[in-house]
């Protein structure tokens, strides 16, 4: 009856989404009067799960297994689920776990709503808020089946040290030939820069910034920041950046502490992309912007002249805070 | 090649969302529909492959009779035929039984839907559907060609790209990039012309339970207005960042 998540691990560490879902999994466990259990896959050291309330780990180490494969992991996620008898599973919304869960949800013929926020408003009937018409509202979404699984949305609940007493132990699910039907033949990825998906910070630039050799300034400010880059639909359908840093409607959608969007005027479908967002800076020459009406903080002004000085400024404030 | 592609019937990206009954349905009052725009990538890449490779290509939707404007618009963009199961799509596992079962029925080697509706932002029914039939499924699909049964794909990670092999059947969740923006098409007046003799065929649902459902909207609260900083004094920005929001 335990709570089941799956923590995701890259890199030599869980992911932040990790942590945070078993935050919330550990604040849903004390309503219901159980307990979490994650399930880890080719992860090392998982002591570090015992600060957020995960009470049992269920280790997965298979080579076969060694690159994301949805199926795979999701009939690992399934088999968890029923050796432990979980009647409610929580996974996180990196590209991965949405990329599983639905999956998941069909193996065990369980309800799923995706981009839950905040803890479950009810949990007899089963009810939890999530985010829809692309970030425009909210819904309250009532989930009828037996077992249901829950898609949290990125940075919605925060992470919480909840100490627990961990208890480990070796998983070895069966994994069938055909889980393996799409196979990866190479991946790309950015090296040392944050990607959206991570960034606790994110800079993103528009069409205000007149061309693409512009963009060094942007990149610049996230690096002082320690922020990811993105930008604008029109921006993107220039071709002055890659699609994979467009955000808004049909883009990205960008829930980060800080988002500071420079030159970007705010149509309808970029802020809808940006909304989850804590805090919004606006820069932008047009005091009209529709942006101003949506961010917390805004300066009007040429961005050629405000963004290299608050590169200088920000530098020092680093310095001095480091 | 048969390809099928799931159009969902959605608002336009500019319109502005209400609630009625209170707040316990989605106020359509002066809302215009178009096809969801990742599955309008999608129709664009198959008009494609119907194009250079021979294939045909069926349009479906699970909806009522108000859906039918938005597959002819698909047929008007150049799809063989269109399918519409009438029935309120009243969840996504709901949703996906029904295409499930009409894919079975009509034996189509590519299945494409956009990777989420830009109404309820489920992202869920190519997963589920791909669950359902145990066909191979790749999601956030950006790239997709196809010699023989063979299949080279391309997938947005997270912070990158990921390049996968695959055979048909295959089920995608597509999104931006799988087409640009500028090879969408708008439907010509011959388009539209033809699209009215395109057969559009009605599918009565199977039974099929819904596990999840929505029973109630809210908009988020009115945000406060913004604070301006003079540009001369970005210290005080800094100073509200580190401060007051936390977040530096």
């Amino acid at each position: 009856m335990s709570i089941l998540i799956y923590a995701e691990y890259a890199e030599g560490k869980f992911k932040k989404v990790a942590l945070e879902l078993a935050s919330y999994a550990k604040k849903v466990a004390e309503t219901l009067g159980t307990t979490v259990t994650a399930v880890t896959i080719n992860a090392g050291d998982v002591s570090e799960l015992s600060k957020y309330g995960v009470d049992k780990v269920l280790k997965v180490n298979n080579d076969k297994l060694s690159g994301f494969t949805a199926k795979a992991y999701a009939d690992v996620i399934k088999q968890a689920a029923q050796k432990e008898a979980s009647k409610l599973i929580l996974l996180s919304s990196t590209t991965d776990s949405l990329y599983l869960s639905s999956l998941v949800a069909v193996a065990l013929e369980a309800g799923f709503t995706s981009n839950v926020v905040g803890l479950p408003v009810s949990t007899s009937p089963f009810q939890v808020k999530r985010t829809a018409f692309s970030n425009k509202a909210f819904n309250t979404t009532e989930i009828t089946t037996d077992i249901k699984i829950l898609g949290l949305a990125k940075n919605s609940y925060g992470i919480f040290e909840n100490a627990s007493t961990l208890t480990q132990e070796d998983f070895n699910p069966t994994i069938g030939e055909n889980d393996f039907g799409v196979k990866v033949e190479s991946v790309e990825k950015g090296s040392g820069k944050v990607s959206i998906a991570d960034a606790d910070i994110v800079v993103s630039g528009g069409r205000g910034l007149k061309g693409p050799e512009n963009w060094g300034m942007i990149e610049e400010l996230a690096s002082v920041l320690g922020a990811a880059t993105a930008c604008s639909k029109p921006v993107s359908d220039l071709g002055w950046r890659p699609h994979g840093e467009h955000v808004g409607q049909t883009g990205k959608p960008v829930a980060t502490n800080l988002y500071i969007a420079i030159g970007i005027s705010g149509a309808i479908q970029h802020i809808a992309g940006v909304n989850s967002s804590k805090v919004k800076v606006v820069i932008n020459s047009d005091p009209e912007a529709p942006f101003f009406k949506v961010a917390d903080y805004g300066i009007v002004g040429d961005a050629f002249e405000i963004v290299p000085k608050l590169i200088e400024k920000l530098k020092a404030f680093k310095a001095q805070h480091s | 090649m048969k390809i099928l592609v799931c159009i969902s019937h959605v608002p336009d990206t500019t319109s502005k969302i209400n609630f009625t009954n209170g707040d316990s349905e989605f106020d359509t009052t002066g809302v215009q529909y178009v096809i969801n725009p990742n599955d309008e990538f999608g129709l664009t890449r198959a008009i494609w492959f119907q194009e250079q490779q021979g294939a045909t290509v069926t349009v479906v939707n699970v909806g009522g009779p108000e859906t039918e404007p938005t597959l002819r618009k698909a047929l008007a963009i150049g799809a063989n035929e269109a399918i519409r199961i009438n029935a309120n799509p009243a969840d996504g596992f709901f949703v996906a039984k029904q295409l499930a079962e009409v894919i079975k029925n009509g034996g189509y080697d590519i299945i494409i839907a956009g990777k989420e509706s830009l109404d309820y932002n489920g992202g869920m029914v190519p997963g589920m559907i791909a669950g359902i039939l145990g066909y191979n499924f790749l999601n956030s699909c950006v790239s997709l060609t196809v010699e023989g049964t063979n299949v080279k794909a391309v997938r947005e990670i997270d912070g990158g790209k990921e390049t996968v092999s695959t055979a048909l059947p295959l089920i995608i969740g597509c999104q931006k990039g799988l087409v640009e923006e500028k090879d969408l098409r708008i439907p010509n007046m011959r388009g539209i012309m033809t699209a009215r003799t395109k057969t559009l065929s009605i599918v009565e649902p199977i039974t099929a339970e819904v596990n999840t459902k929505a029973v109630k909207f809210e908009k988020p609260a009115a945000k406060s207005a913004v604070k301006l900083i003079s540009s001369d004094n970005l210290d005080e920005l800094i100073n509200l960042l580190h401060n007051e929001a936390k977040v530096i």
